[in-house]
């Protein structure tokens, strides 16, 4: 029995397997839409012409892009309940990722900017556009198609990095991997199943990345 | 021809390891039982844990091994032979402890062994010398006294996959469980408040307990894991020794000494 894939495991396990899936599912859509909003307001504070907000939005990315994401996880999961703000596993585990993969996708969206071509900026604040109507209608729409792949391959780090739940009990995949493991001792099976649920969520992406860049590619040329 | 030389040279070493086995399980045989063997030798020796706080734990700083379990094999050794340092003291896991003492390394285990009815085919246990057993650890003043505090929407942290952890899914089924990587993470949730009640053993509980005060066990143990010294198969003379130390030792006040300076509690 021991070291042999049985799928039974899978059945026998649905539950949980199937509660683990959601938890996933859940935790990266939130952390995803959450980033890429957070990451793009960080990337316009780095390049804004106003200094203080610069230093603020460069702060925020050099800081948490170079320290762990289980440090991250652990401010929201063990330092801010000591502050008086209780939050679950599942919750701080989802704000961690958030905050983390946003520092990312800022340096993305930042050098995805910087790449359209500066007339572009000077030909919309020279038929009157404010700074900000600039780089809501004119420049972000063009660096976001530069800048989806990065983008993309973002999102298929912050799937993967979900498993962080599964540290602050917050029911994810990992979690009950790891308790279907400790029930069955199958560790192959368990987690080649576990496997398969991540990438069920993260092969659609990286072929989208993929098809991207092909698109891009041909349209540049 | 030379693949021939190694099978018989293979042969000749598998002869030597059963016969040197075989001499091994003969000598230590000798007739006369445990107390007769540790006379004769002038030192007791007894197996017990290097990895367990509280119980038997080896400081690495001063390679000292130190706990409860160790104190009592002194106080065995000042019984039998007078001199409370005459004890060799060997490293035993849960694996290896009950082949030690049947091949005659040790002489008894003092290793936080739950007595069992497997074990006891194997095995003569003394009396219980320490009641452990799962329980509850909460924070100081918390509204939890005891299992029947665990309702719904109470959370209850645990180690992941433990036996413990399946326990309390059983004694309280409304209880959200909460499992955990080790105890120390577990620990810590408990101090960020993610939980309600930490609950293992109550060994590890009191370790916890006397590492923070401001957390204490409650509800007494829900499970039932008394610890015996096990004592080689049919040598009912040297339970008996024992026996009578492990008596001695709570008349006397030293056993609750002990337990105190360890558990940081008074026995029940």
């Amino acid at each position: 029995m021991e070291g042999k894939f049985d799928i039974h495991i899978l059945f026998d396990h649905w539950d949980r397997f199937s509660a683990g899936f959601l938890h996933t599912i859940g935790s990266s859509a939130l952390a995803l839409v959450g980033s890429f909003i957070l990451g793009t307001i960080i990337a316009v504070m780095r390049i804004a012409p106003l200094k203080p907000l610069n230093w603020i939005g460069t702060a925020y990315v050099e800081f948490i892009r170079n320290i762990p994401l289980l440090l991250v996880v652990f401010v929201f999961f063990l330092g801010l309940p000591t502050l008086g703000v209780p939050l679950d596993g599942f919750t701080s585990g989802t704000l961690g990722l958030m905050v983390y993969t946003a520092s990312f996708i800022a340096e993305a969206i930042r050098a995805g900017i910087q790449s359209v071509p500066s007339g572009q900026s000077e030909a919309a604040r020279a038929t009157g556009l404010s700074y900000m109507q600039t780089m809501v209608h004119i420049i972000l729409p063009q660096a976001i198609k530069i800048v989806l792949p990065s983008i993309s391959n973002q999102f298929i780090n912050l799937v993967k990095n979900s498993s962080i739940l599964a540290v602050v009990s917050g029911f994810d995949l990992m979690y009950y991997a790891d308790l279907i493991n400790a029930d069955t001792f199958l560790p192959l099976t368990v987690y080649t199943i576990v496997a398969l649920f991540y990438l069920i969520l993260t092969l659609p992406l990286s072929m989208a990345v993929h098809y991207m860049e092909r698109r891009f590619r041909a349209a540049d040329r | 021809m030379k693949k021939r030389s190694y099978v018989s040279l293979l042969l000749i070493l598998l002869a030597t390891c059963l016969a040197l086995a075989g001499c091994g399980g003969g000598k230590k045989n000798a007739e006369g039982g445990t107390l007769a063997a540790i006379k004769e030798r002038g030192k007791v020796i007894a197996g017990v844990k290097y990895d367990t706080k509280l119980f038997g734990l080896k400081d690495p700083a001063t390679g000292k091994v130190e706990g409860f379990d160790i104190d009592i094999a002194k106080a065995l050794a000042k019984k039998i032979l007078g001199d409370e340092n005459k004890v060799e003291l060997k490293e035993v896991t849960s694996k290896t402890r009950i082949p030690l003492l049947q091949n005659g390394d040790i002489d008894l285990i003092i290793a936080t062994m739950t007595i069992t009815e497997d074990r006891k085919k194997q095995v003569d246990f003394s009396d219980v010398y320490f009641k452990a057993g799962q329980s509850l650890l909460v924070k100081k003043g918390s509204p939890i006294k005891g299992l029947e505090d665990l309702k719904k929407g109470t959370k209850v942290l645990a180690v992941k996959g433990s036996t413990s952890a399946k326990n309390i899914r059983e004694k309280a089924p409304d209880a959200t469980v909460l499992e955990f990587e080790n105890y120390q993470d577990a620990f810590t949730a408990l101090k960020a408040g993610q939980g309600d009640a930490l609950t293992t053993d109550n060994a590890i509980l009191l370790g916890m307990q006397k590492q923070d005060p401001n957390y204490e066990l409650v509800g007494g143990n829900f499970t039932d894991e008394p610890y015996g010294i096990a004592i080689k198969k049919g040598d009912s003379e040297f339970v008996g020794v024992v026996n009578d130390l492990l008596k001695e030792m709570k008349e006397s006040g030293e056993y609750d000494k002990l337990y105190e300076q360890w558990m940081g509690v008074k026995p029940e």
